[in-house]
């Protein structure tokens, strides 16, 4: 797969994180969420999508970090992934950004993290989004029965 | 992929289609000039788009059937089976082409030189006698005139299925609008604005309507390949078959017709492979030669019916109970009871088939179940009728969509929930749950009686692990689940809706209680039930199949008294087990061992309003007495005489007929058998009830003396 030059960032709790922006559908600032019993603790739950049902993703609980706050509504990127629309559900979206010349600090940081670039003053996390909002086969995905 | 390659995909498998149901109508009916002409004009447009966009394999395979359809129409060729079965060969080669050239683009390396061979010698064998030996010759002469093209263009366009579903996801965004904009100018006094936004409902509705139609297709395009399919088939088990097909115009659902055509499918090759019998046999049974297979579709309140009839052979029910019994889905006993209509419902259960052989085209023993599977998923129905020697006809009734479904809204911790109306059975309010019927525990799982029944109970709070208080619930929804029912209780019932049916994102699939989302009229996306799930999920299938069983024996007792019993099976302390007759089994309880009271050096109970005696396994037996709050006790009657046996557990319901061997030798015990490859002690009712009423207490004896 070829490195993507421009990421739409967000952050989540303090943390600064990117998609390749190609990914990125829009992003819906704090939609009614339908929880789904039994479901992995990281699936928030389905949300309408102009007719259309997306899953949505605890984004902070997926990648294991602090609780996030239940108000305010935390807004929803809505990502295409394996041909279906996925939401995540993050702090705040940030803007695009374009990454520098030679500013790849590190790849792979953990399952979830493909890589991690230099920006000035901060870093910006690319998630995996195969692996994020995948079928969640690896990681902490967990199948709940009885 | 082009534009115009797509059109051309699109179009030849329309040409294919008209193609192989005017071959095997030419079968029926030589010679028909117009027929041919069609057929002619329908290979010469594949052909020559073919050259145009550079598919040369392609156009080989057009041209050299071409050029047979052209001998057949001038009469240079005679028509004869072997012919037309080459030609459908081509017909198959075209669509195997066209489907390379769909999925990658271009035609594959696929070799059809030796099809193309034998094609061309059809034309030597026809043409030898006449002496000329002309390959492609009706070729040269060449299609004079084309007039037919006018189908091209029309009022018919074609849509992508996507795109058809995008509009049936916006057209009910619109009318989520639409409601929002009716209750906002409901409160705003503005006639100006009402009066538009009446307008937009109308209109909104009328959108609804159009897309549902859109999505509308006959029923004659799923089976517009069983004529090609009947030939292929009765030409392969040697036998002659007349299709009829009756309705083809008949409408339903896009969905539904895609789900209808494999059920259709298996329902043809069984009535030729195992229906309808050779024409031998046919002549010497006194009917035509040729059997008569119907395909018959129409509307009926509210849904459509498929009929197949064959007026072949029937289905033999000894056959189908030997078969059975070999195949070991039944058990001997359960054989000799059942009805006809019984017996005939077994050709739909998985893994049966009365074919002696395995052919080809069937018997498996995979197919009619598949079919019932098929159409039970969609919420239909199958049934057959069968009379031994004039043939046989399965009936298929489906929903006319499966887009919108009806479903009742309820409540629970404060999420909703949708149930679908082809689940339901009723709905109980739970302040009937009075002290005189209260929730009980039936092996320890809750169960209600509702006229008569036991019906398990759900609380879906607990099931779903939806958190908050517990609640008590004030309603049972009673749903049905095939045969089964089981009763949920659900805080709120809110309302009925039609919805549409979403499937499940990918990482939501793997939990079985949920058949789907939806989204409601007022925009919130709600998760729709399935009994199914939810029954597995509780671990209800056990306790459902034991109850079940004991509904069916208890009107079954009521009714002919059958070789076979119901045998209760239970347990003693020390794990041996035991069993009872069903039949003299009234009811199973759990009695608080606080209730229990002695009277005259006995332990009796309190129940139903009369002192039960209470005897236990324990002491009968000389096995030790676990201390526990609640005792499992069976509770035996007969003529007028009840008695509680006080057991470790109830283990489960076995039906069979019991061999006893190893005759009795104290009078508690008829004597051991296997239930079930199990070994059980048999009790005797007659000696535990009149232990029970007889003064002299519970006597100890020695099991094995």
């Amino acid at each position: 797969m070829a490195v993507p030059h421009r990421f739409c960032s967000f952050y989540l709790d303090e943390l600064w994180f990117g998609l390749n922006v190609e990914s990125v559908q829009e992003a819906l600032p704090s939609p009614a969420i339908t929880p789904v019993p039994l479901a992995p603790e990281w699936i928030a739950g389905l949300v309408n999508l102009r007719g259309q049902i997306v899953t949505a993703i605890d984004l902070g609980r997926r990648l294991g970090l602090a609780e996030r706050p239940a108000l305010p509504p935390p807004p929803l990127l809505v990502v295409r992934c394996e041909d279906s629309l996925v939401g995540l559900l993050v702090t705040r979206v940030d803007k695009i950004v374009e990454r520098l010349e030679g500013g790849l600090e590190t790849t792979a940081l953990g399952e979830l993290v493909a890589a991690v670039y230099k920006f000035p003053g901060r870093l910006l996390h690319v998630l995996d989004l195969d692996r994020v909002a995948g079928d969640g086969k690896e990681a902490s995905y967990e199948m709940v029965v009885k | 992929m082009e534009e115009i390659v797509k059109e051309f995909l699109a179009e030849s498998a329309e040409g294919l289609d008209l193609l192989e149901r005017d071959l095997v109508e030419l079968e029926r009916d030589p010679g028909s000039r117009e027929r041919l002409d069609e057929m002619f004009r329908a290979v010469h447009t594949i052909k020559g788009s073919s050259g145009m966009l550079g598919y040369p394999r392609l156009e080989s395979v057009a041209h050299a059937s071409e050029g047979l359809l052209g001998g057949l129409r001038d009469g240079k060729l005679a028509q004869n089976p072997a012919l037309i079965s080459g030609l459908l060969a081509m017909v198959d080669a075209i669509r195997a082409l066209l489907k390379a050239i769909e999925l990658t683009g271009n035609e594959g390396d696929a070799d059809y030189a030796a099809l193309l061979l034998s094609l061309k010698d059809h034309f030597r064998i026809a043409a030898a006698p006449a002496g000329t030996v002309v390959i492609g010759a009706a070729h040269e002469s060449g299609p004079p005139d084309l007039p037919s093209e006018k189908r091209v263009g029309g009022s018919k366009i074609r849509v992508d299925a996507s795109l058809l579903n995008q509009m049936m996801d916006l057209a009910g965004e619109l009318i989520l609008a639409r409601n929002q904009t009716l209750r906002l100018t409901a409160s705003r006094n503005d006639s100006g604005m009402l009066s538009a936004a009446q307008r937009l409902k109308r209109v909104t509705t009328d959108v609804q309507t159009a897309v549902m139609k859109v999505r509308l297709q006959a029923i004659g395009s799923v089976w517009s390949n069983l004529p090609r399919l009947a030939r292929d088939l009765s030409l392969s088990c040697g036998k002659q078959v007349i299709l009829e097909m009756e309705g083809s115009e008949t409408e339903l659902d896009r969905g539904m017709v895609e789900a209808v055509k494999d059920p259709l499918t298996h329902i043809l090759r069984n009535a030729i492979d195992h229906g309808i019998e050779t024409p031998e046999q046919r002549t010497r049974a006194g009917k035509t030669a040729a059997g008569h297979l119907r395909f018959r579709a129409y509307h009926r309140e509210g849904r459509v019916h498929v009929e197949v009839s064959d007026d072949g052979a029937g289905i033999n029910l000894a056959r189908v109970r030997q078969c059975a019994l070999e195949r070991g889905l039944i058990t001997p006993e359960r054989a000799a009871e059942m009805s006809e209509p019984e017996l005939s419902w077994l050709v739909f259960s998985p893994g049966f088939s009365t074919a002696e052989k395995v052919t080809s085209v069937s018997g498996r023993g995979v197919g009619l179940d598949v079919v019932r599977t098929n159409i039970e998923k969609i919420g239909g129905t199958v049934d057959l009728k069968s009379v031994i020697g004039e043939g046989t006809t399965v009936r298929i009734k489906i929903p006319l969509t499966l887009a919108v479904v009806p479903v009742l809204i309820v409540g629970s911790a404060g999420q909703r929930f949708a149930i679908p109306q082809v689940n339901l059975a009723e709905v109980v309010r739970l302040e009937a749950v009075s002290e005189a019927n209260p929730i009980e525990k039936f092996c320890g799982a809750p169960v209600y009686r509702l006229r008569e029944r036991i019906l398990p109970l759900c609380f879906l709070d607990r099931t779903l692990r939806l958190g908050g208080e517990t609640s008590a619930g004030a309603f049972i929804v009673v749903m049905q689940a095939g045969a089964y029912q089981i009763g949920l209780v659900v805080d709120a019932i809110h309302d009925t809706e039609e919805i549409v049916v979403k499937p499940l994102g990918q990482h939501l699939k793997a939990i079985a209680c949920f058949a789907g989302a939806a989204i409601l009229g007022d925009g919130q996306v709600v998760l729709i039930l399935d009994v199914a799930g939810l029954m597995q999920l509780t671990g209800l299938n056990t306790l459902m199949r034991v109850l079940h069983s004991r509904q069916t024996t208890d009107a079954k007792s009521a009714g002919n008294r059958s070789k076979t019993q119901s045998w209760l099976v239970f347990r003693g302390a020390l794990g041996s087990r035991f069993a009872l007759p069903l039949r003299a089994v009234a009811r199973l309880e759990e009695i608080p061992a606080e209730r229990i009271e002695r009277s005259a050096g006995r332990e009796v109970v309190p129940y139903g309003g009369e002192i039960m005696p209470l005897l236990r396994l324990s002491q009968l037996f000389q096995e030790p007495e676990p201390e526990r709050e609640v005792l499992p006790v069976v509770v035996l009657r007969e003529s007028g005489h009840s008695a509680g046996l006080v057991v470790d557990s109830i283990e489960d319901i076995v039906e069979g007929v019991v061999e006893l061997r190893d005759r009795a030798h104290g009078d508690l015990l008829e004597g051991a058998a296997v239930i079930r490859a199990m070994v059980a002690d048999v009790l005797s009712v007659n000696s535990l009830l009149a232990r029970a009423q007889g003064g002299s207490g519970p006597k100890t004896m020695d099991r094995n003396g």
